[in-house]
């Protein structure tokens, strides 16, 4: 911990955050999409975050990883502050993960390359120790048989997996998920959503956009709930789910929870 | 057809769907308006080829013969291109020196021929490509190991086309894949100095280069100053084939999908590291047809280089129809000098698609 992250106060002082986000804010154009966020996560917790579209909860954890800028506040990611300097930028995407929507794995590349490009890279790793730390993932991924196939000729859930496989290779300290599972077809939600759940075991910090309400129950130490670019409510999920305080709250569990 | 024998195998297809016949009618005369186009391109062809195998073989005089023996005959003069291909092939290069230039128009297409594969483009291309064209250098100069000094105003004809053609491609695609960055990228000074060079010279005529490059730019230069007059035109075919290339790679990148930059971030590459291991083997790929295009077109716009009096292959076969003579043959110099300008456009088109089901093979999502 650095006295920069140590300096700020915060209530959860006998904690050890490894994010902080404090009074951040952000505009698309005239649109205030992020309203003086405070947030501070913990190692080890897994946090659900969840909220009608536009509500501003994938550009929340993107502007963690700094794939969006952020207007004014400040965010800390394990000691480092994220400012526009590339270096540190760099710094904390060494360590962050990211699973995408849309999986974006590389598709000039099997995915066995895929997992090793950045090991190699980034973290200057040989070729097959790339390598046997990539094989190793993707057996957690259950998918070790499809290394030398381009993502193309695979699954969404396979892809997604893939992609999980590929941030984990290069053994972040946390993990972000943007709506994982929303672009895949049905049948394959549940092969993701149960290597997600097998992170969570291995004490991972997770922070996960996503509409699965039955994951947040069973997986999240926290819910949030946002919209309009606030964060409206954070609960642990049995209180979350059974006694919300908010209205907004309310109406949104009443929509997705009624049918 | 009213009693169908009871067979065991599936049933034939219905009569007439088989065969040369159906071929036909299929392909030829599926409509009367096919039928009709069938009908003239036959008869256009029926009128064109017999004279046209006169006129090139059974007409033509072969061998060694002397003008007048063409003249009096009907078909074409291959005697002069066989009197003449040498100048043509290596323009006014001494006579008894001329295997040099040939040596290095076999270098040059034997690296070519070397770098088709891409499993070569990892890391032998730079050095192998290095030393190649200085060996293609030190055969077409000489002054060192014995071979006599030549100077390259004397060069000329086919190694002449290659050299300005292969080096200005291989010099401007890394400047062009530069500039579609520079276009693209966050840094103002950067970007406007892209788009200002990018503009400029695709807003000129290559004519236009070339007389400023010859005529203009040692005007310029502090005397006793000079750049040589092949260099200058290498130098300005670079500039105009960079700012072409440029926006056919800016295509390709703006075609990619705005997640493989977003991926390869979140991994923590960085820019450059990104660009090359993520960006540009997508993006160059999605547009080998556009980036082949080009080439082609640059390809054949070397033989522009004639107007500031640079011998290449074209301007060669010119100087051979200039002998007294030898007067008046000049479909046979044009219908030669074509025969190479095809054959490698041809194989750079053959190349450009094998080259795309290639890369197409892990693309498909």
């Amino acid at each position: 911990m650095t006295d920069q992250a140590g300096a700020v106060a915060t209530d959860r002082g006998d904690h050890d955050p490894i994010i902080q986000m404090i009074g951040v804010s952000k505009w698309f154009g005239a649109f205030n999409v992020l309203r003086d966020i405070q947030l501070t996560i913990d190692r080890g917790e897994r946090i659900v975050i969840c909220g009608p579209s536009g509500s501003g909860k994938s550009t929340l954890i993107r502007c963690i990883n700094r794939l969006e800028e952020f207007q004014s506040g400040r965010i800390i990611v394990d000691g480092i502050p994220l400012t526009n300097n590339v270096r540190d930028i760099e710094a904390v995407r060494r360590e962050v993960g990211m699973v995408f929507q849309q999986f974006n794995l590389f598709p000039h590349l099997t995915v066995l390359e895929n997992c090793t490009l950045s090991q190699v890279w980034v973290r200057k790793r040989s070729k097959a120790e790339a390598e046997r730390v990539a094989r190793h993932y993707l057996e957690r991924v259950r998918i070790p048989e499809q290394a030398d196939k381009y993502p193309g000729q695979l699954s969404g859930g396979q892809q997604q997996r893939v992609a999980i496989a590929r941030s984990l290779c290069m053994n972040p300290k946390v993990m972000l998920f943007d709506e994982p599972t929303s672009a895949l077809d049905p049948e394959m939600v549940k092969e993701v959503l149960d290597v997600m759940i097998s992170l969570a075991e291995t004490g991972m910090t997770m922070l996960v956009v996503t509409h699965e309400m039955g994951f947040a129950k069973s997986v999240a130490d926290r819910v949030l709930f946002m919209d309009r670019g606030e964060i409206v409510e954070q609960a642990p999920p049995d209180q979350f789910f059974t006694n919300p305080t908010s209205e907004r709250t309310k109406l949104f569990l009443s929509q997705i929870l009624s049918h | 057809m009213t009693d169908p024998t009871p067979t065991d195998t599936a049933p034939p297809p219905p009569a007439g769907t088989l065969g040369p016949l159906a071929w036909l009618r299929a392909n030829l005369f599926s409509s009367w308006f096919n039928g009709l186009l069938t009908v003239l391109i036959l008869w256009g062809l029926v009128e064109l080829i017999p004279p046209l195998v006169h006129w090139l073989v059974i007409d033509s005089v072969w061998g060694p013969a002397d003008p007048q023996t063409c003249r009096l005959a009907d078909g074409a003069c291959w005697a002069f291109i066989h009197e003449k291909y040498r100048l043509i092939l290596f323009g006014t290069y001494p006579y008894d020196d001329q295997w040099r230039p040939l040596l290095a128009v076999m270098i040059i297409v034997a690296l070519l021929a070397a770098s088709c594969d891409p499993r070569t483009w990892c890391r032998l291309i730079l050095p192998m490509w290095a030393i190649g064209i200085a060996l293609v250098l030190v055969l077409m100069f000489g002054g060192v190991f014995g071979l006599a000094y030549v100077e390259n105003t004397r060069w000329g004809g086919l190694p002449v086309t290659l050299l300005l053609s292969v080096v200005g491609l291989a010099a401007a695609f890394p400047v062009a894949i530069l500039l579609a960055l520079g276009r693209r990228s966050d840094l103002p000074v950067v970007k406007a100095l892209s788009v200002v060079y990018i503009e400029m010279i695709r807003g000129v005529p290559l004519i236009s280069l070339l007389f400023m490059s010859s005529v203009m730019l040692p005007l310029f230069l502090p005397t006793g100053v000079t750049i040589d007059k092949l260099l200058r035109a290498q130098i300005a075919m670079i500039m105009f084939a960079s700012a072409y290339l440029a926006e056919v790679i800016r295509g390709g990148l703006q075609g990619l999908d705005n997640g493989q930059y977003e991926a390869a971030d979140s991994l923590g590459l960085g820019y450059w590291q990104k660009v090359r291991l993520v960006i540009l083997p997508q993006a160059l790929a999605m547009v080998i047809p556009p980036i082949v295009n080009t080439f082609i077109a640059f390809f054949k716009d070397t033989s522009l280089v004639l107007i500031i009096g640079i011998f290449d292959l074209m301007t060669a076969a010119k100087a051979a129809l200039t002998d007294m003579y030898w007067r008046g043959f000049y479909k046979e110099a044009y219908l030669f000098v074509a025969v190479f300008y095809f054959c490698f456009c041809f194989f750079m088109s053959k190349y450009s698609k094998w080259l795309e089901a290639r890369t197409a093979r892990g693309v498909r999502r």
